[in-house]
């Protein structure tokens, strides 16, 4: 047992040396995160124009017809149709029909002049398009004056916003958690995808297996340094999140932490079994991009999940990101507890034993 | 069973349809260098891979130290020290990393490590070369970094394969020099080569050709059961006769060294002097010597083609 551990150290000691000297490697640990979450993270905050909308005027006075033309000048928004009920602006939006309905009430001016400081009118938003929303949101700040009454008296918080379906709704609160995903499967899956069939590919294998190491010994060794690459990984992209994109977890940290830790060993395992199975590093990568892809088009990253075909559904279900997406949106977003995120952690920590046994399985103390 | 090291009983390994060693039966004494004389491709490699539990045989059994190779190949390793043809420590650490790394490995404690890591670094002169990386060394400091790893845990069993290959004369002269000190220790050592010369300082030998053994034995018994005599032809232009020879039935084989043919004859030949005089002509002198372990080696391999 102790000769075991100590046989452990040894190919961790190893590792960490190879890392060390490696700069290439070693910076990417710390770019890769960099550069995606400033790629993605300020990449969602384009411009959005021309949206159209569905108006319902109840007003029909010059007073609304002023607040519509300003609100039309920001060039956020385009009326394409008028609806003569609010509830029809409603099922415009749930028809998607339109991403979101205007909705002026008859004493839009008696607001407007109340004291209370009511909301003018209404946007009803679909909120399944993270972009569009956030863009429609900042509506609500949209200052508005009339020109009967003093100049530079801009009002605020003119328009009350209701998204439909995602009330909480910020688009770098569900895309820095989704990078948090992705980043952890490109490096973690990557790294040791190559880990062993490089040492394959140098010759160093037959020096190895002619020595005591025993392959599990030889797995955990070079896991656990990835693991903390990985964790030092998750503190990077909550850090630059917070400062940079003002996302905040809205959950436990500790939960936190630990769902990411289950991530990064269920991307060590896979990783692992592609080094075990693949011929050279060239073919590591390839099965490495093979299971990549799906993995940011379909967990739910890129595009909402509920919004894809159900066999589409079905193979996402079998990546670890789709689970692991669920599970820190959940935490970061709606402070998810234990209970409500077990079943997809189970998933992933079964994952991890199932690719850490088929690599054990796999992997030959033989040079064929 | 103590004083055979390695026992192999009809190994044979298949590459596909191409047999790499064909059975092969040997057996290796305590206490000896043992030398595995081949040309490229005659099996050395695949035969000890399968002696290390690296390769699985397609046929026949090994035994090492004893035990049962696949089988209990996990304790064996803990006694047998392998350097590999191909130089397979991390190219990106650096001599002292490497060797610390296969010491944790083997379980040594850090007084014991730093010890033992210094010795071998002294025995083959790696103390200058310590804090540097294993990648760009020379092939002969390579070598020597490979041995250094081989020996540090004092293995009963040393199998060395090729381990002068790309080393200059100096070092090469080194290394055997080690060997026997190692040996003096009671180490067996198994080591491949392709060299006659090296091949004669063995105690012993197996010759390989072609995957199969064609034959073994220790040095001097090689060259006295040989069944042919070597007759040297000395004169002015050796070149010009050496076809002759060639075509003669009773000549194994005929090769130019400086001055002098070097004429293998079978044994049969009653009278080898008279004989080699009489194909090479007058101007020309013959004269017997002794056989080498090349002429051994020429006579066995041919023996092997004519099958
Ligand atoms: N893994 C392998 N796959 C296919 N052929 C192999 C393999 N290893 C060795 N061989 C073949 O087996 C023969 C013997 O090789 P080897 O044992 O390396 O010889 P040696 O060490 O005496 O030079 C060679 O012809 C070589 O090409
Ligand atoms: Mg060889």
């Amino acid at each position: 047992m102790l000769a075991s551990l100590k046989r452990m150290l040894a190919v961790f000691m190893k590792e960490i040396i190879q890392l060390k000297n490696d700069r290439l490697t070693f910076a990417m640990v710390v770019v890769i995160p960099l550069i995606q979450l400033l790629l993605f993270g300020y990449t969602i905050n384009t411009d959005v124009r021309d949206v159209p909308i569905a108006l319902v005027d109840e007003a029909g006075t010059s007073f609304s017809r002023q607040f519509i033309h300003d609100l039309e000048a920001t060039q956020v928004i385009r009326v394409a149709a008028q609806l003569a009920v609010p509830d029809e602006a409603a099922q415009a939006v749930t028809d998607g029909d339109y991403s979101a309905g205007l909705i002026i009430p008859a004493d839009i001016e008696r607001r407007f002049y109340a004291e209370a400081g009511e909301p003018l009118a209404q946007l009803v938003v679909d909120g399944s398009d993270t972009v569009m929303a956030s863009a429609l949101k900042a509506l609500a700040g949209f200052p508005f004056s009339p020109g009967e009454v003093v100049a530079n008296q801009a009002r605020q918080g003119t328009l009350a916003v209701t998204l439909l379906y995602n009330p909480e709704q910020r688009a770098a609160l569900f895309t820095v958690p989704g990078l948090l995903g992705v980043i952890l499967t490109m490096t973690m899956t990557m790294f040791t995808a190559i880990a062993i069939v490089r040492e394959r590919e140098r010759g160093n294998m037959e020096l190895l297996i002619a020595t005591p190491v025993k392959p599990l010994e030889l797995m955990v060794g070079k896991l656990v340094p990835y693991m903390v690459i990985g964790m030092v990984q998750v503190a990077i992209i909550l850090l630059l999140g917070h400062w940079l994109f003002d996302v905040t977890v809205v959950g436990s940290y500790l939960l936190l932490a630990f769902s990411c830790l289950v991530f990064v060993f269920a991307n060590l395992g896979l990783g692992l079994l592609i080094s075990t199975r693949a011929p050279n590093q060239l073919g590591a990568m390839q099965m490495f991009i093979f299971f990549f892809l799906p993995s940011i088009l379909l967990s739910g990253f890129m595009f909402p999940f509920v919004a894809m075909p159900q066999v589409a559904q079905w193979l996402a279900e079998v990546l670890p990101m789709t689970h692991f997406l669920r599970v820190v949106r959940g935490i970061v977003l709606r402070d998810a507890p234990l209970t409500a995120v077990s079943g997809d952690l189970l998933f992933l920590g079964g994952f991890f034993l199932l690719t850490l046994g088929l690599s054990l399985l796999g992997f030959r103390q033989k040079l064929d | 069973m103590s004083d055979i090291v390695i026992a192999t009983r009809g190994l044979s390994r298949c590459f596909g349809d191409f047999v790499a060693v064909d059975n092969l039966s040997m057996n290796i004494p305590a206490n000896t260098v043992h030398g595995f004389l081949g040309p490229n491709g005659s099996g050395k490699t695949t035969a000890i891979r399968m002696m290390c539990g690296l390769l699985d045989p397609s046929e026949g059994e090994v035994e090492v130290l004893g035990m049962q190779v696949p089988a209990q190949a996990a304790i064996v390793r803990r006694s047998v020290g392998y350097m590999t043809q191909r130089f397979s420590m991390y190219e990106d650490m650096t001599v002292e990393q490497n060797l610390h790394f296969l010491c944790r490995i083997h379980g040594l404690n850090a007084s014991e490590r730093r010890n033992r890591v210094t010795e071998v670094m002294a025995e083959y002169r790696l103390g200058d070369l310590s804090s540097r990386a294993a990648g760009p060394l020379s092939g002969g400091q390579k070598r020597r970094l490979a041995l250094a790893g081989a020996v540090l845990t004092r293995p009963k069993l040393l199998i060395l394969d090729e381990p002068t290959s790309e080393v200059d004369p100096n070092t090469r002269r080194e290394m055997w020099e080690s060997f026997f000190r190692i040996a003096a220790t009671g180490t067996s050592i198994l080591v491949s080569t392709h060299l006659m010369d090296e091949a004669e300082r063995c105690h012993a030998l197996t010759i390989m050709n072609q995957g199969r053994k064609v034959a073994d034995g220790t040095v001097a018994d090689l060259k006295t059961s040989l069944n042919a005599t070597v007759v040297i032809v000395s004169g002015p232009d050796v070149a010009s006769i050496t076809p002759q020879f060639n075509a003669a039935e009773e000549v194994l084989a005929a090769a130019q060294s400086g001055n002098e043919l070097r004429v293998i004859l079978h044994n049969d030949v009653a009278q080898p002097e008279q004989f080699a005089q009489g194909v090479a002509g007058e101007q020309y002198r013959a004269a017997l010597t002794d056989a080498t372990i090349e002429d051994v080696f020429v006579v066995v391999t041919s023996e092997g083609e004519r099958d």
